[in-house]
């Protein structure tokens, strides 16, 4: 990325990074021939410094979750490339992907199918030390200091215990432990703290910021809580449909929004008040959908500003200085 | 008066687990109603037995777990000591549910829409044209493309799952929907527009609703009244505006006091230190008393009784006489932080 925004010691680039899924054919396709694809993740570049946090907000089925599973070469992407610490991910094989594995780490988005279900908590914890040939008498003390960081109890509690045996949140926490317990550079962390009730996730964020202050650990942080990404991420990408619209330094994003879409967004955050507005939010209605690729804006269908311009050309990310960027003709 | 008779009222329910632990009492004891026509909000710290006081009630509780004690009457008949057909028909006719797990409730191998469409054949009577057209307009209702119908569930993301979980809820239009964390996984723009179609749903055909949730702002939307669970017990009920605004429980205050918003996110987030007791062993006195910045020795050696307000509020607290002074120290947010 060629923006004054790109960390000094970068640790994760992707540039033109791209995911299409074949779709089933509609009648329509059949007669004009087409291969329709759904495109989850439409050629964006980013880039996560060394201890750096970064958050990433967008609709539910923008493309998150695929983007998250590209960095950490879960899936393969369709076109583009991913770098991890100055080295292409695409190829690695062998020693150097099993370093890779230790050193990025995925918290799933669905607690309730991340974990091995015929495991016991402290075999699901253990596992992934295991699998890396961390030294077997370490093991105790950091799967111990691991629930420590997520505000569980200590083992003795969960001795014999099944993943089906444990709370949504208590499940997520452990999920969220598994991946700390490498002690990783990188986390992708997929809505890490969904299932928790701000006094226990006021806990878990504090340590994941200490985390970051101590052990440099880099994260990219995929929510639906703005507030939460307000409170642990300097830099915030905002996705719509597969590309990002918008990104910028946490506090002046949410402050000011430019985008459309993320000025939708912050306007619809719920606030803890009995008294809030019940209005209907001036976008609400409209279906999106990743299937195919429209020319012009890909927002401008839901869009309270567009103009013509918008359904003929589409806004590239534009640099606005001050480490903003966004894609709007309007901005 | 028929028509004052609750949808469903919950009388001393217990509900115990089976662990290689011992026996977990994870319900201890609750009771809490819910009026025709209205939205419950249920809160509490993880762990607290929200999941399972829902399951109860859609009777699918896990096979370790058994009702200790108590009744659930659903339009004033007891679920529990009932026979176990009346339960069941319940569930298909009157009552649906929305599990936490949602996300994965759909079966893999068949595609989303055939799987809505048999609902409506086989639950709701719809012939099998009736019932497409009717699955499309659910899509809609719930912000999804109609033309994805034919997809399968790994095809969708984990916020599209869950909204369907949602639509396939409200598609028969049960006169009770316990939705556990029903819209957590989603943005907050499709969080509204399906929180505005529940509470359309509600203001129509007088739907009643117990919603689980952790987030105090959807409480705060969509409920007319809220229950706080801690450890197993109600620490406090009643209407939404009264146990937001004027906490009388020192967990609620917690609560409500260290939400984060977005002037105030940079600021220090406070938790409340430490964690729930064991409940597999006995327990004496208050339960949120090792965490409780207001506790004095009774609170350690007795049980809390539950008082009522003229209001119909409920709470349990040794020093409820005392709310309002314990609400103002607890906006302060020494009040709360220990020395380590
Ligand atoms: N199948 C089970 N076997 C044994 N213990 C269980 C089982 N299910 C839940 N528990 C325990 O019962 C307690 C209550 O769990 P429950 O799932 O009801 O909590 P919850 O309030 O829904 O929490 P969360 O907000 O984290 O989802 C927890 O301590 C949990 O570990
Ligand atoms: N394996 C797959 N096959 C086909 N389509 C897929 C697949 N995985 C994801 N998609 C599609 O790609 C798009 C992006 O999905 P993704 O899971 O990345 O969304 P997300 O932003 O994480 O959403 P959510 O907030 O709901 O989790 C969606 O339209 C989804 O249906
Ligand atoms: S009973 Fe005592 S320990 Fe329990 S909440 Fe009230 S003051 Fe705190
Ligand atoms: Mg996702
Ligand atoms: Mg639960």
């Amino acid at each position: 990325m060629t923006s004054a925004q790109t960390p000094t010691h970068p640790l994760v680039t992707a540039s033109g990074l791209s995911k299409r899924f074949a779709a089933p054919r509609r009648l329509s396709d059949l007669f004009n021939g087409q291969r329709p694809h759904i495109y989850a993740v439409d050629g964006i570049d980013l880039c996560i410094g060394k201890g750096e946090s970064v958050g990433l907000l967008g609709e539910s089925g923008c493309g998150k979750t695929t983007t998250g599973r590209l960095l950490l070469k879960l899936t393969e992407p369709s076109a583009g490339s991913i770098a991890f610490d100055g080295v292409a991910i695409d190829t690695l094989k062998g020693n150097d992907l099993t370093a890779f594995r230790k050193r990025a780490q995925l918290v799933f988005q669905n607690p309730f199918d991340a974990l091995n279900p015929r495991f016991t908590i402290e075999r699901v914890l253990a596992e992934p030390l295991v699998n890396t040939g961390v030294e077997r008498a370490s093991h105790r003390d950091k799967v111990e200091k691991a629930l420590a960081q997520v505000r569980l109890p200590p083992l003795s509690r969960f001795e014999g215990l099944f993943p089906h045996q444990l709370s949504g949140g208590q499940l997520q926490r452990i999920v969220l432990a598994r991946a700390l317990v490498l002690e990783p550079d990188f986390i992708v962390a997929d809505e890490p703290v969904s299932m928790l009730d701000v006094s226990v996730r006021a806990g878990v964020l504090n340590v994941m910021r200490e985390v970051r202050a101590t052990l440099g650990l880099a994260a990219l942080y995929i929510s639906h809580d703005l507030a939460l990404v307000r409170y642990v991420c300097s830099t915030t990408l905002v996705m719509y449909l597969g590309k990002i619209v918008e990104q910028g330094p946490t506090a002046d994003l949410l402050k000011m929004p430019l985008h459309p879409y993320t000025r939708a967004l912050v306007n619809a955050v719920p606030v803890p008040r009995v008294d809030q507005s019940h209005e209907a939010l001036p976008i609400i209605g409209n279906v999106s959908d990743a299937r195919g690729q429209p020319r012009g804006c890909r927002f401008r269908d839901r869009c309270p500003m567009a103009v013509a311009r918008c359904a003929e050309e589409e806004p590239p990310l534009r640099d606005l200085g001050q480490g903003r960027q966004v894609a709007c003709h309007l901005a | 008066m028929a028509d004052q008779q609750p949808v469903l009222e919950i009388r001393d329910l217990s509900v115990e687990y089976r662990t290689a632990r011992g026996v977990v009492r994870a319900v201890d004891g609750i009771s809490f109603s819910v009026p025709k026509g209205a939205i419950l909000g249920l809160v509490g710290e993880s762990g607290c037995g929200k999941t399972t006081v829902a399951r109860s009630i859609t009777g699918v509780l896990h096979q370790s777990a058994r009702i200790a004690g108590g009744e659930l009457l659903l339009h004033g008949r007891d679920l529990v000591s009932g026979p176990p057909k009346a339960w069941l028909d319940a569930r298909w006719r009157e009552i649906s549910f929305v599990p936490q797990s949602a996300m994965n409730s759909l079966d893999p191998v068949y595609r989303i829409g055939s799987q809505i469409e048999e609902v409506l054949v086989h639950r709701g009577g719809k012939t099998r044209a009736e019932a497409r057209a009717r699955a499309s307009a659910l899509f809609e209702m719930v912000g999804l493309n109609p033309g994805r119908l034919d997809e399968y569930p790994h095809q969708f993301s984990g916020g599209m799952r869950q909204r369907v979980a949602i639509a396939l809820a409200l598609a028969l239009n049960p006169s009770l929907v316990i939705a556990d964390e029903p819209v957590t996984a989603l943005d907050v723009i499709v969080q509204r527009q399906i929180l505005d179609v529940i509470r359309d749903l509600q203001q129509r055909l007088s739907l009643s609703m117990i919603l689980v949730t952790h987030d105090i702002s959807v409480v705060a939307y969509l409920c007319d009244q809220v229950v706080v669970m801690y450890a197993g017990r109600v620490v406090e009920s009643g209407s939404t505006r009264e146990v937001l605004e004027q906490p009388r429980h020192p967990y609620t205050m917690g609560l409500t006091n260290a939400f984060p918003d977005l002037e105030s996110a940079a600021h220090e987030l406070v938790p409340i230190d430490g964690s729930p007791p064991d409940l597999s062993q006995p327990l004496v006195g208050c339960r949120f008393q090792p965490r409780c910045p207001f506790s004095l020795p009774v609170c350690s050696s007795d049980d809390p009784r539950t008082e009522v307000a003229e209001t119909g509020a409920r709470f349990a607290c040794h020093r409820h006489a005392e709310s309002d002074l314990l609400r103002r120290h607890s906006r302060d947010i020494a009040t709360w932080q220990r020395p380590q």
